[in-house]
């Protein structure tokens, strides 16, 4: 039983790292019907930069403020200039794109940083909270708990504020937001940058743990698919829900399935991405798309 | 009265002027195209008395590239399927050679077909599901499918060999022919080449093609016409998983050596850089991706370790604004402006 709550409580840890990282794709999905492949490299590229920063003496706390302002500016841009051109430009294309922006990130970090891994501070202390005979590492409280709190203020920000409420107008029925006097295009750019604002928060959560490299968002980017799939790819909220159920799944499945162990977690995923694909397309709380012949 | 009824049969006989030039530009088209098929099957053919060792194995591996990349082409650039997994397939060939080679002594010249088999029913089981994930999701499936590859290969360590691989002889040539391994991996390549070539021709030009393309550009229309849209795409699925499969198989036996890591994501990602640069839904364009996929990476590496993927990546971008049909796009583009007739002065259009 106490091993059994000890996954449980590990995998949520790891699953709100996962679920920051669905939230960005869930994001970008929701202003502009794109699921943007580089998130993870682009959480990556963030990362990075916080370690200069880190490198450089900056504090941490200050840092992390910074390096979601420049996550940020960051997002934006690439909406802006990479991703405006094709906006109306069939699936393929933006898919490609997004693909070369992955590529260009992940050898761009290699070419500056070198591929050798570097380990990076958590704000956490690092000795583990017993409570019973659960052990909680401090490190992984933290993320849940900043998850939760990002989660919060998204909400807030899209239930309270005019321009969350633009935004999801743009999203749903960019013409008649457009009529309405939203700058629809200048939405999606601000989606794409709260979504990079995401990502480097999950980039920063999950690189004390799998210690820093430019392939190091590779295996968390397909369990955030899993987490965004299995929530439904139109739910913020589901996203979240969908990455701590993908956390406790493969932490469990991991520890109770013998054939299946360390070895294959990647392949859980896949398989939770085909089944949930399969069976209920929408995920658990994504709302169903009728397309209109 | 007159001179209006003058004008218009003079745009009328210009247009026909017109429409008989542009025939003849096709057909002079078609003769030029023959010309250059045959040049460069001779060219192909002399390759292996011109050069040896490493630079003739590289051109293997451009045409077990080029067979990969028209695979991939016939599903995401013909039915309009997207695959980012694609170096899944090309890993189950190539391991279906190695294993048959290695645990069960195997001619060699049977695995490859098998190879093929094994990759169109794969290819038809993945496709089977995958029916029902539109464009994106599928996209997501088959990246997820690429990023486990190597995983699930190391997994199953008793087959595979884990990460060690499985390491293999090359094969000799046959009936005493006095060529070396090298020559006779590169010759028996080019023959598998040139017969998938023709096939896929066959496959595309006719019928079977209309419908492939009609579902990629619009699918109820296409049901609507009779066509069984399902059966169709994954189909065509599993040809384009078989393409892929023997393309690994016979890059198994050029390299003589497979590995788990050798089939990660990045694989996937390269085959389709290949097919966008060398054009989408062409079937020169594999060739040219081909070329470009084995050799830019080469150059590149003088740079940087890190260069031939930002390259790779700028190309990817890059071509899809300025040239979407890829290398093989604007080669027709620049030969239908050079060859169309002028267009007389005057002529309303």
């Amino acid at each position: 039983m106490e091993v059994l709550i000890q996954q449980v409580v590990s995998g949520l840890a790891t699953g709100g790292i996962y679920a920051s990282l669905a939230l960005a794709l869930v994001m970008i999905y929701q202003a502009t019907d794109v699921v943007n492949f580089a998130q993870g490299e682009m959480a990556m590229f963030s990362t990075y930069l916080a370690w200069s920063l880190l490198h450089a003496g900056v504090p941490y706390w200050l840092t992390f403020c910074a390096t979601l302002i420049i996550a940020f500016v960051g997002g934006l841009l690439i909406e802006r200039v990479v991703i405006r051109p094709v906006e109306n430009a069939p699936i393929l294309a933006i898919v490609i794109v997004s693909i070369g922006l992955l590529v260009i990130l992940n050898s761009v970090a290699g070419w500056i940083y070198s591929y050798i891994q570097k380990p990076f501070p958590s704000p956490f202390p690092s000795e583990p909270i017993q409570i019973g005979n659960i052990v909680f590492g401090a490190h992984d409280l933290g993320a849940i708990g900043i998850t939760l709190v990002i989660l919060s203020l998204l909400f807030l920000f899209f239930r309270y504020t005019t321009l969350g409420l633009a935004m999801r107008a743009a999203a749903q029925n960019p013409i008649s937001s457009r009529l309405c006097g939203i700058r629809v295009s200048w939405m999606l750019a601000l989606g794409w940058g709260l979504a990079a604002t995401f990502g480097a928060v999950a980039g920063m959560m999950v690189a004390p743990i799998v210690f820093l490299d430019p392939n190091m968002m590779g295996g968390i980017q397909i369990y955030a698919f899993a987490a965004a799939t299995v929530g439904g790819f139109t739910s913020p909220p589901g996203a979240v829900v969908g990455g701590l159920l993908v956390g406790v799944t493969e932490n469990l499945v991991g520890t109770y399935v013998p054939f299946i162990g360390t070895e294959l977690k990647l392949t859980v995923a896949l398989a939770m991405i085909i089944i949930v694909l399969l069976v209920r397309p929408s995920g658990l709380f994504g709302r169903t798309i009728v397309g209109r012949v | 009265m007159d001179h209006e009824g003058g004008a218009a049969a003079t745009a009328a006989k210009a247009r026909v002027a017109r429409a008989a030039g542009e025939r003849e530009a096709t057909r002079a088209g078609g003769y030029l195209g023959v010309g250059a098929l045959v040049l460069a099957l001779a060219i192909a053919c002399a390759l292996p008395f011109t050069m040896s060792g490493f630079r003739l194995f590289q051109f293997t591996q451009v045409f077990t590239y080029a067979i990969a990349l028209l695979g991939l082409n016939i599903l995401t650039g013909y039915n309009g399927q997207i695959s980012i997994g694609h170096g899944a397939f090309y890993a189950v060939g190539a391991y279906t050679t190695a294993i048959m080679i290695d645990k069960w002594d195997i001619a060699y010249g049977w695995t490859i077909p098998t190879a093929g088999l094994i990759c169109l029913v794969v290819g038809f089981l993945f496709g089977r599901p995958a029916l029902r994930l539109e464009g994106l999701y599928l996209a997501l499936a088959t990246f997820s499918l690429a990023l486990a590859v190597p995983q699930i290969l190391k997994y199953f360590e008793h087959w595979t060999g884990g990460s060690q691989g499985i390491v293999l002889s090359k094969p000799k040539a046959p009936f005493g022919m006095r060529l070396t391994e090298d020559q006779w991996l590169y010759f028996l390549t080019l023959a598998v080449t040139v017969v998938l070539f023709v096939l896929a021709y066959n496959l595309l030009r006719g019928r079977t093609g209309r419908a492939i393309v009609a579902i990629r550009d619009n699918h109820i229309a296409a049901e609507a016409m009779g066509i069984n849209n399902s059966l169709y795409k994954s189909v065509v699925f599993g040809v384009s998983a078989a393409y892929t499969g023997i393309a690994g198989a016979l890059s198994a036996l050029a390299i003589a050596f497979v590995a788990p890591d050798s089939f990660n994501i990045f694989l996937s990602i390269t085959l389709l850089t290949g097919i966008v640069i060398g054009g989408l839904a062409t079937i020169s364009g594999a060739i040219f991706g081909a070329l470009f996929i084995q050799f830019v990476p080469n150059w590149a590496q003088d740079i940087s370790k890190a260069a031939p993927w930002a390259i790779f990546g700028v190309f990817l971008i890059l071509c899809m604004y300025v040239m979407p049909n890829g290398i093989a796009g604007f080669l027709r583009l620049v030969w239908i402006r050079m060859t169309r007739p002028a267009v007389p002065r005057g002529e309303v259009r």
